[in-house]
């Protein structure tokens, strides 16, 4: 980038107090980086720094980047330069109440150690993990809490295969052009063998949505990690959590250890433990994700027991609207393992009819069966409306 | 402030130094911006960055860029993305066609050193098929042409990570034939649905503009300025109305672009103001869901026509 001469620019003080705000809109939780910040320096040198509106508009422009941050940038604002709200800025009603402490307890001393590959660990210590798999989490000790992170860093989430528009080469399939003219070139012009290529198959984005209401205390942590292992492979993993409102916290899952996604994501939510408004927020995933593409056929899942405060005919018109989206649905309430478990929580009880696969997902074993699930794998048989 | 002075960066209109003037001039135009708008399209030009704007469908991201290139007297090039582009489509691609019938001339021609010749030339610039991208690098007028890259929230990550290498350097290399380097940055301009979040890194390199629906003035001035045809009074009633169907709770809220498609039918149908019958007729061209239809119906037609109910 050719750089314009050195010249004086806004007056000392107005740069030390935009280097100020820069610094508060990032203790905000706002990720502006120092190239954001010099490019907001030089808006400001293109405008009138004495004009409010124009230090309010230029960085805005240059250190915003997504709309979430416009509510944040605008307090931030106000609290800075017209000292209204102090000089303190937290994110807004921000309640954290949602610990992972214990998780980072040290694993058994017997622990053996990981080999290569995640196989070995399950054959040395088949039995206690093979009784871990099919206990109900809300039963876990902290012990057993820190061992199931290595059997989730271990799964697999990734979804059912569609066939995408890009093109990869293939023994049949369409005309290349341009490989068979490559071809053709050590023929001496003449294309010989002619070369194809064909549709690429790419996994459906899986989208995840966690209720993390009070009746789920007990399994939405292990759900929440179950979705952090999801982000960080990789994949095209989409993540929520339905409180009485949505959050979305791809973002914040998408750090390296759990501890710290879960803390982020912890941050970034603002009703842990409230009631739940399950119509509610999945009309607001629908309106404001879902319907744009993000749901598109997807595979959406949603982590809940269906216990509604809201009103279930909301969640019924919301739930026809994300099955006509998705490519599949699918439900996973703990609750479902519970013997003579009936859907009759009102909520579940109108969601259900349009969802295609029901699962349990109380224990690790129904985890990796929705992994199948999701993957498109069989024993989809299970659900569906019952 | 002589163009020269604007300096290599900028790419401002003539005439044009200050924020203001510039919301003048796209005024002008035929687009009216708010403060917000006006200043981030300023700085974009000015500081030569690229403008990424997000918001809702039909509240005239687009027409930004369109109405940039009228603006700077400049082409519009328009690359439109979809899941699965790559760059065959939207930077460059051989044509193959024409290079197997070179191959075949050559052969004609039968001399060995001729062969070698006509095989060398196959992969240099005649063959050579540019597609957007390629040709806003290339661009060789006075005045930098306008990039548009619509929607690229429908492209896929790894069309995303290209596009990111594109607009830091604005340089193109084609293993063949070399680095082709911008004589001026493009003036790009990056709309976003947001179907999906764009990467940091690619926002980063931008400036950002969230466009927001506008509100009853300005979207009264937007429907008086572009369609002129329209009766004093039904525009005011058609923004009006347009306003209270966005606070209906509507799947899909209506955009400036459905205002004016209704007050254009409107007008066509010769409506001089609005009553029931005339909107329940024309509200296909403002409301687009079936379900929408029925609520705002439902809401009671009355409440559009801004007679509360009479």
């Amino acid at each position: 980038m050719p750089e314009d001469a050195p010249q004086e620019v806004a007056p000392p003080p107005m740069l030390r107090a935009a280097v100020t705000f820069v610094r508060l809109l990032r203790r905000a939780g706002l990720a502006a980086g120092p190239d954001r910040m010099v490019e907001f320096v030089r808006a400001l040198e293109e405008l009138d720094p004495d004009r409010r509106e124009d230090v309010y508009w230029a960085g805005r422009v240059t250190l915003c980047s997504r709309r979430e941050d416009l509510d944040l940038y605008d307090r931030a604002f106000r609290a800075f330069w017209e000292g209204k709200e102090g000089r303190t800025l937290r994110r807004p009603e921000t309640r954290m109440s949602f610990s992972l402490a214990d998780d980072s307890v040290q694993p058994p001393k017997k622990t053996v150690e990981r080999n290569e590959g995640g196989e070995e660990i399950v054959r040395l210590r088949y039995s206690p993990v093979d009784i871990l798999r099919k206990k109900d989490f809300a039963l876990y000790t902290s012990e057993e809490h820190a061992e199931l992170n290595k059997l989730l860093a271990d799964l697999k989430l990734s979804g059912v295969l569609r066939r995408s528009r890009r093109l990869e080469p293939a023994p049949r399939g369409r005309h290349d052009p341009r490989r068979t003219l490559r071809g053709a070139m050590r023929t001496g012009g003449e294309p010989m063998r002619h070369r194809y290529r064909k549709a690429r198959s790419r996994p459906r984005r899986v989208v995840m949505l966690c209720d993390i209401s009070g009746s789920m205390a007990s399994y939405s942590r292990v759900l929440l990690r179950f979705m952090h292992a999801g982000v960080i492979s990789g994949e095209r993993l989409e993540a929520f959590v339905i409180g009485t409102r949505l959050t979305r916290i791809t973002r914040e899952l998408a750090t390296p250890s759990p501890d710290r996604a879960l803390s982020e994501a912890s941050g970034a939510v603002r009703d842990w433990s409230g009631g739940t408004r399950i119509g509610d927020a999945m009309k607001e995933f629908v309106d404001r994700w879902g319907q744009r593409g993000m749901a598109r056929g997807s595979v959406v899942v949603i982590l809940s027991d269906g216990w509604d405060t809201g009103d279930a005919e909301v969640l019924a018109e919301q739930m026809m609207r994300l099955h006509r989206l998705a490519h599949k649905v699918i439900w996973v309430n703990p609750l479902k393992a519970a013997p003579g478990y009936r859907p009759v929580a009102r909520g579940m009880a109108a969601a259900l009819p349009h969802v295609d696969v029901f699962l349990s997902g109380h224990n690790f074993e129904s985890l990796e069966e929705l992994a199948r699930a999701i993957a498109g794998a069989a024993s989809e048989r299970e659900g569906g409306a019952r | 402030m002589s163009e020269a002075g604007n300096g290599r960066r900028g790419a401002l209109p003539p005439g044009v130094s200050r924020a203001p003037e510039l919301r003048e001039r796209l005024q002008e135009e035929g687009y009216l911006a708010d403060e917000g708008l006006s200043t981030a399209i300023f700085l974009a030009l000015k500081l030569g960055r690229p403008l990424f704007l997000e918001g809702e469908a039909g509240v005239g991201k687009t027409e930004v860029a369109k109405v940039l290139s009228r603006l700077l007297d400049t082409p519009l090039i328009r690359l439109q993305c979809y899941e699965g582009i790559d760059v065959n489509q939207a930077v460059y691609e051989w044509d193959y066609a024409r290079q197997l019938l070179h191959i075949r001339t050559a052969e004609a021609f039968g001399a060995e050193e001729d062969r070698q010749r006509f095989e060398d030339e196959l992969y240099t610039r005649q063959f050579l098929v540019s597609r957007p991208l390629l040709q806003a690098i290339e661009h060789g007028g006075p005045t930098p042409p306008v990039l548009l890259i619509d929607e690229v929230d429908r492209a896929d990550d790894e069309f995303e990570a290209f596009l990111l290498e594109i607009l830091s350097d604005y340089a193109i290399t084609i293993p063949e034939i070399g680095t082709i380097q911008a004589r001026r940055p493009p003036v790009a301009v990056l709309t976003s649905n947001r179907t999906r979040e764009v990467h940091d890194a690619l926002k980063r390199r931008c400036l950002y503009f969230y466009i927001d629906h506008p509100g009853l003035a300005l979207e009264l001035e937007i429907v008086r300025l572009r369609v002129p045809g329209a009766d004093e009074r039904l525009a005011r009633q058609v923004a009006t109305a347009v306003q209270e169907l966005r606070n209906m709770d509507l799947y899909k809220p209506p955009g400036v672009a459905e205002t004016l498609d209704w007050t254009e039918a409107l007008v066509a149908l010769g409506a001089k103001e609005l009553d029931e019958a005339l909107i329940e007729a024309t509200l296909g061209s403002v409301v687009k869901y079936r379900e929408d239809q029925q609520r705002a119906l439902g809401a009671g037609l009355q409440l559009l026509t801004g007679t509360g109910g009479a």
